[in-house]
């Protein structure tokens, strides 16, 4: 003997198809209406990835900063109208970056920072880079590694010898392929020996290219390079993440204090903290995807919307044939489900479609942009719960209709 | 004593359209017995098409009585009602009313769809085709309704109101849509279906149509007015015959 959920399962069966049958007899009405859904899913799964791909190629380029990384710079500098921006100002010196690193308990490593753009000349080739002068430590606090050869020491910075350390894209320019420790460089007819090679690092935040430079020491680089008798900035690593506004509210008070600063002075520096940017960042990018979700998400419903109108046509244009079905004995229930199964397998087809061209349209945004966007499974099961439940939605009320037909005035219908 | 398949009693149905109640049937009373062949005649708006859908079950009678097989309809719900529509009826109708791109055994196959208990597809198949071949058209199985002609369809229709052996076939003027000699065939295969011990209610407001039935139940303004039994009834089987033969002669001189 079969239990009534038996039945209800059988019978269930049997209507998917009937529906699916309706729906093969009108093909081409079938996938426009399906359309909609498609175009929407494709939408939302290609954006939710694409939003995915741009937060997390964000959040590695701020990463890629350093850890714990607190960088001061110099104020601006205005002359004559003319702002020469962050670091121009002369106000950090040599025993700015000393104190900090004596008082400030929290500061693990301190890298002082000098650079300039220079004509770098080698193995008969030339390059137009950017020349940094650092300490050991720079290459801690940027959580940055070397392919080949070693970071100078502290001795050297206290002699200010002449020794490099790389970066892949310049070396890539001048020496091509080959390993270039060991050889020379000229810079402002200064001869450096190369005893290091960075490792790549891609874009950095701004978008410059962080593997297109020349490391020295910051001694050799304020007495030989540039000349400078100030600092541009201070890069900072601070002992944890936790410690990072302590940290940078004690620099600033012991800025202020040797700048001799008063109360209602302006700070003539500014402090960087890279959790505050990638903080910001990563705000910035949740609104984004947000934002791309929601209007992908609209598309969704006018889809819905779509499928409600080609049921609500669909119920009307086949009147004779509910009112048949329900002469010979068709329960109410059974042509509100198959009325309802017809919405739902056009809202889920649709929702298939519109996944498999989601991901080809992510794949295709990823050839054309710099980054890789993340097509994640959760946004696929959603895009698929989704659907279902706007088949169902939408489809609830023309099945209603479709089952409450009087079926005298359903089969007179022309 | 056997049951009357059909047991009306004072039968009303009062339609309200606006304030205006209309008395389509106005107290019936009718037993119609196992084996009977009924023609209703009457001329339009005398309620015969009411008593048909109140018959039918695709519509409840606002008074009276009414026993299908026994069993009470008044006070039935839709569910109960489409469970004795699949069980214990067949309908033919003027217009055919197939499904339109679908075969004539998936046609026949419909009120199986919705019968309780479960009928297998494969048992829904060989009882599709057999109805198919038992109104002559075991060889057009898969053909769709437009490409059959309208006697044709009529036998599809036919075919579906038999597969679920019901206890009474109901017609509604069937050869309206069919020429003469069409309207004989399906009056033939009405005769022969009857003379196996099917129960048939047939409209008609054709008097030569509805000599071809045992019983003329004729109505006016909503009730019966006469009730007659076909002494001499009209053989669809000797009357086709006939035309043969007056064909073949033709042909030969």
């Amino acid at each position: 003997m079969l239990t009534t959920l038996q039945i209800f399962l059988i019978q269930s069966w049997q209507t998917l198809f009937i529906a699916l049958r309706a729906l093969r007899r009108n093909k081409l009405r079938s996938s426009l209406t399906a359309l909609g859904i498609i175009i929407g899913v494709a939408a939302v799964v290609a954006m939710v990835a694409v939003g995915n791909g741009a937060q997390a190629s964000i959040t590695k380029q701020v990463a890629a900063l350093g850890e714990n990384l607190l960088t001061v710079f110099a104020g601006s500098k205005s002359s004559g109208g003319v702002n020469s921006g962050l670091g121009s100002a002369s106000t950090i010196t040599l025993a700015d970056t000393e104190a900090i690193a004596r008082e400030i308990a929290d500061v693990v490593a301190v890298s002082a920072e000098d650079s300039t753009s220079a004509q770098a000349i080698a193995n008969g080739r030339n390059w137009s880079t950017t020349v940094v002068g650092e300490s050991p430590q720079y290459l801690q606090i940027r959580d940055w590694k070397l392919t080949a050869g070693s970071m100078f020491t502290d001795r050297e910075v206290r002699s200010a010898a002449k020794v490099a350390v790389i970066g892949s894209k310049t070396a890539l320019e001048l020496f091509g392929p080959i390993n270039p420790v060991g050889q020379s460089v000229r810079v402002k007819n200064i001869p450096f020996v190369i005893i290091g090679l960075l490792e790549s690092k891609g874009a950095g935040m701004g978008g410059q290219n962080q593997d297109d430079r020349i490391i020295i020491p910051y001694t050799t680089a304020m007495k030989r390079v540039t000349g400078d008798r100030y600092l541009r900035s201070v890069n900072l690593q601070i002992r944890s993440s936790e410690r990072m506004e302590i940290a940078q509210a004690q620099i600033t008070s012991l800025l202020r204090q040797r700048h001799r600063l008063t109360a209602g002075q302006d700070d003539d520096f500014n402090i960087f903290n890279q959790k505050d940017i990638a903080d910001t960042v990563s705000s910035v990018t949740e609104i984004v995807k947000l934002l791309l979700g929601a209007i992908s998400s609209l598309s969704l419903v006018v889809g819905g919307i779509g499928i409600m109108n080609i049921m609500l046509v669909s119920v009307t244009e086949r009147t004779r044939e509910i009112g048949i079905r329900i002469a010979v004995g068709a329960q109410p229930s059974a042509i509100q489900l198959q009325f309802l199964i017809e919405a739902v397998t056009l809202s889920l087809l649709g929702g298939f479609v519109g996944v498999v061209l989601g991901i080809v349209g992510a794949q295709l945004v990823g050839i054309v942009s710099t980054f890789q966007p993340i097509v994640t499974a959760e946004s696929i099961v959603l895009a698929f719960g989704v659907s279902f439940a706007i088949g169902v939605f939408f489809g609830f009320y023309p099945a209603r209709k479709a089952s409450a037909l009087d079926p005298i005035e359903a089969l007179r219908y022309e | 004593m056997i049951l009357p398949v059909i047991q009306l009693r004072q039968l009303v149905k009062t339609y309200q359209t606006g304030d205006v109640a209309v008395k389509a049937v106005r107290g019936v009373t009718l037993d119609i017995a196992r084996g009977e062949f009924v023609a209703v005649m009457g001329a339009s708006g005398s309620g015969k098409s009411t008593l048909m859908n109140t018959l039918g079950c695709l519509d409840q009678p606002t008074g009276g009585n009414y026993f299908l097989d026994g069993v009470g309809v008044a006070g039935l719900d839709r569910k109960q009602l489409a469970v004795l529509r699949n069980r214990k009826l067949g309908f033919v109708f003027q217009s055919y009313n197939l499904l339109a791109r679908t075969t004539a055994v998936e046609n026949v196959e419909l009120p199986m769809l919705y019968a309780t208990p479960v009928i297998s597809r494969r048992e829904r198949r060989q009882r599709a085709i057999a109805a198919l071949e038992k109104v002559g058209l075991g060889k057009r199985l898969d053909h769709h309704p437009n490409q059959l002609s309208g006697g044709q369809q009529q036998r599809i229709a036919i075919a579906r109101a038999l597969v679920n052996r019901p206890e009474l076939v109901l017609a509604d003027e069937p050869t309206g849509n069919l020429d003469s000699r069409t309207s004989i065939e399906i009056m033939g295969l009405f005769q022969e279906l009857n003379a196996s011990g099917i129960t048939i209610v047939m409209v008609t407001h054709e008097i030569d149509i509805a000599a071809y039935c045992k019983r003329v139940i004729v109505m006016r303004d909503g009730k019966v007015i006469s009730e007659t039994r076909n002494a001499t009834r009209r053989s669809a089987a000797n009357e086709l015959a006939a035309l043969d033969a007056v064909e073949t002669e033709a042909q030969l001189n």
